[in-house]
């Protein structure tokens, strides 16, 4: 027990935590683009399973993990396409609809699946220790030996946050999700918008189950992502729609998952059944905060979110 | 960026389309187009399953017997029936509020759980005509207490409810693990985690030589009751105004956050009182993996039935089929039994989708002349 929370400890923990938490962070920022276009997407969790299969099965196929990313991307966007063209052309219940779309994709990754468990991975992201920055101590631990798709995020945050927040069209995604009446008055198309940023969240979400199935857990295994795609829902509220803030979360939960990981594994005499439920408790302890916090603090989700924008009854 | 500078109006020339809201769809529409979308909806479902390499006209037909086929396979169906039932009707309770409750699953759990602990530990001894109402009583408290935490935070601080109730099904998923593989495991079970059989007493009676249990009676009493609260009560008026707008009825002075914190009592209560059922009817005792998902079929259940307590009826007795068979092509076809709910998303989708048909109406329009 003595050797639980030393500085050795840590590092493991935080390292093994921004290497799982990459999965939860492209799926929350797919989610952030979506809402900040005034979607909610609830089907993260099933594009998620889909994306990881279709990552792992293209990979397999092609023996590439990169080109198992590419498949896990389409196939994410392929799914938020349904439900762009459900919630945004024909008007559905956005909840309802994301709903569907999580029993929809993990009821479809199971059954294509299934000839695909237990095969191993032709290739896979496997970590690369970035020469200088990897030789920082406990810094280079717990950044810098981490896979190429962990690096990719490096780079993904910080531009999303600037195409959000300082460009046009970044300007005209959260007017959209704001005002659209006015965003439509303005010129802009509002549902084309909306599909664009649908469909490229549901590629990130794709990407999110790839990280999964070919760099921490290479393989397919039947509902493989265990919640993460909510994990991600929750986040983005976590991070007040933020991309930045949102990739904070994701490495505090990437942290704890790993933490838990570690504890089972070192036989710290908590049940196995209480440790699981960790990062699911801390979900809803973080959420309860971060709806206190928004709510003093007066930045709510997007205005429009969750409503069809339909131009003759503005 | 440049495209998205201004489009002009496209059918600016000629007569063209529009959709007109409709203000109440008639009851043809709202009958014929769930039938349509279901039809749709299985067509799609056979083109991925052609997709993915098998003959779709034998999947459904392996399916239609497997769960309608004979009276034995009818009796499976309709004990499927009986979880779907209740907990679809606690879904539809909170969606009619506009609160989106999908931890049916959880809730089922907690149900399950208190109503075992009833039955094995505190009342072990009793006739049943103590134990069983001890155990419908038990199982609707921890429905409804599991439904509740997540009532309470949204009721009071305004925390978004869809994620709090998914993520209390992990949390009791777990608990319910841990109890029958610990402290409640049965000394004598050949290491399969599940606590001891229940003493008869607890057993729900069951309906002639079939597994069908006095739950479906439940059920139905329950979607009787509903219809009538939800149609005839000031109460079912003011959770379906809260549903439409939270604002609306704050102003008219309803008390938003108390009836916020009481749907989802009684929805998890509902949830609850299908996982007492199950375990009292069917298992006879808390067993690992105790529902295939029932919690999350609910959903589905609640919105094809239009939260209507009556739909419900009929269409958990459909979705029942669809798991039954579903889990008949393991056996006669040895295909997985993920095809159901692969099938259920389908459904689902197609009726989302067709829905803008029943509350909107093609007009033709005349282009204004614009002077």
């Amino acid at each position: 027990m003595s050797d639980v929370f030393t500085i050795g400890f840590l590092t493991a923990v935080l390292a093994a935590g921004v290497a799982s938490g990459a999965a939860i962070l492209y799926a929350a920022l797919g989610e952030v683009l979506a809402e900040r276009a005034g979607v909610l997407n609830l089907g993260v969790e099933g594009m998620m399973l889909m994306g990881a299969l279709g990552g792992f099965a293209v990979c397999v196929w092609t023996e590439s993990a990169w080109i198992g990313v590419l498949g896990a991307c389409v196939v994410g966007g392929l799914m938020a396409l349904i439900h762009a063209v459900l919630t945004i052309s024909l008007r559905a219940n956005q909840v309802v609809s994301g709903l569907a779309l999580t029993l929809f994709g993990t009821g479809l990754s199971a059954y294509l699946g299934a000839s695909l468990v237990g095969r191993p991975a032709p290739d896979s992201f496997t970590k690369l220790a970035i020469p200088v920055l990897s030789d920082i101590p406990r810094v280079g631990t717990i950044l810098f030996k981490q896979d190429a798709l962990v690096y990719l995020a490096y780079i993904v945050v910080p531009a999303l946050w600037w195409w959000v927040y300082r460009t046009r069209p970044g300007l005209n995604l959260r007017s959209v999700g704001e005002n659209p009446a006015t965003a439509d008055a303005m010129g802009l198309d509002v549902n084309r918008i909306r599909y664009r940023y649908v469909i490229l969240g549901g590629a990130f979400a794709g990407l999110g189950g790839a990280v999964i199935s070919l760099a921490t857990n290479p393989g397919w295994t039947e509902n493989m992502t265990a919640g993460r795609g909510w994990i991600a829902v929750a986040l983005v509220i976590f991070g007040t729609w933020n991309p930045a803030r949102a990739a904070a979360g994701a490495l505090l939960f990437g942290a704890i998952e790993a933490a838990q990981f570690r504890m089972q594994a070192i036989n710290v005499p908590i049940s196995s059944f209480f440790l699981n439920m960790t990062p699911y408790i801390f979900t809803i302890v973080v959420l309860i905060i971060a709806t206190r916090q928004t709510r003093r603090m007066r930045i709510g989700q997007p205005a429009a979110l969750g409503v069809p924008y339909v131009r003759e009854e503005r | 960026m440049s495209q998205e500078v201004i489009t002009a109006p496209a059918a600016d020339a000629g007569p063209r389309w529009r959709l007109e809201r409709v203000s109440k769809p008639s009851l043809a529409a709202q009958i014929l187009v769930p039938a349509f979308s279901i039809v749709a909806a299985l067509v799609a479902g056979g083109v991925i399953m052609l997709l993915a390499g098998e003959n779709p006209v034998e999947v459904y037909r392996a399916m239609a017997k497997g769960a309608f086929g004979s009276s034995y396979n009818l009796s499976e169906t309709i004990v499927k029936m009986i979880p779907l039932l209740l907990a679809g009707l606690g879904v539809a309770v909170a969606f009619r509020m506009r609160l989106w409750n999908i931890g049916a699953e959880g809730q089922f759990y907690f149900g399950a759980i208190f109503a075992t602990f009833v039955a094995l530990y505190m009342l072990p001894d009793a006739p049943s005509i103590v134990l069983i109402p001890a155990m419908v009583v038990a199982g609707m408290l921890g429905g409804g207490l599991w439904g509740g935490i997540p009532g309470v935070l949204r009721g009071l601080w305004g925390v978004n409810e869809t994620i709090t109730t998914l993520m209390l099904n992990y949390v009791a998923i777990l608990f319910s693990e841990w109890l029958v593989h610990g402290p409640w495991k049965n000394p004598v079970g050949f290491g399969f985690p599940g606590t001891k059989t229940f003493p008869e007493a607890a057993w729900l009676p069951t309906w002639g030589t079939t597994r069908v249990h006095l739950g479906l009676v439940f059920g139905l009493v329950a979607a009787a009751i509903l219809f009538v609260v939800l149609r005839r009560t000031r109460w079912g008026y003011e959770i379906s105004v809260a549903g439409e707008s939270e604002r609306v009825a704050r102003y008219a002075g309803m008390a938003t956050s108390r009836n916020i914190i009481i749907v989802l009592v009684l929805s998890g209560a509902l949830a609850g009182l299908a996982g007492m059922s199950e375990v009292s009817g069917v298992g006879h005792q808390l067993q690992r993996s105790l529902s295939p998902g029932y919690g999350y079929t609910a959903i589905i259940v609640a919105w094809l039935g239009r939260l209507n307590p009556l739909g419900i009826i009929v269409v958990s007795f459909l979705l029942a089929g669809l798991l039954v068979g579903g889990d008949q092509l393991q056996i006669s076809l040895g295909l997985p039994a993920a095809i159901a709910p692969m099938l259920q998303g389908t459904i689902l989708f197609f009726l989302l989708g067709a829905d803008i048909l029943t509350r909107y109406r093609l007009v033709r329009v005349q282009p204004e002349v614009r002077a």
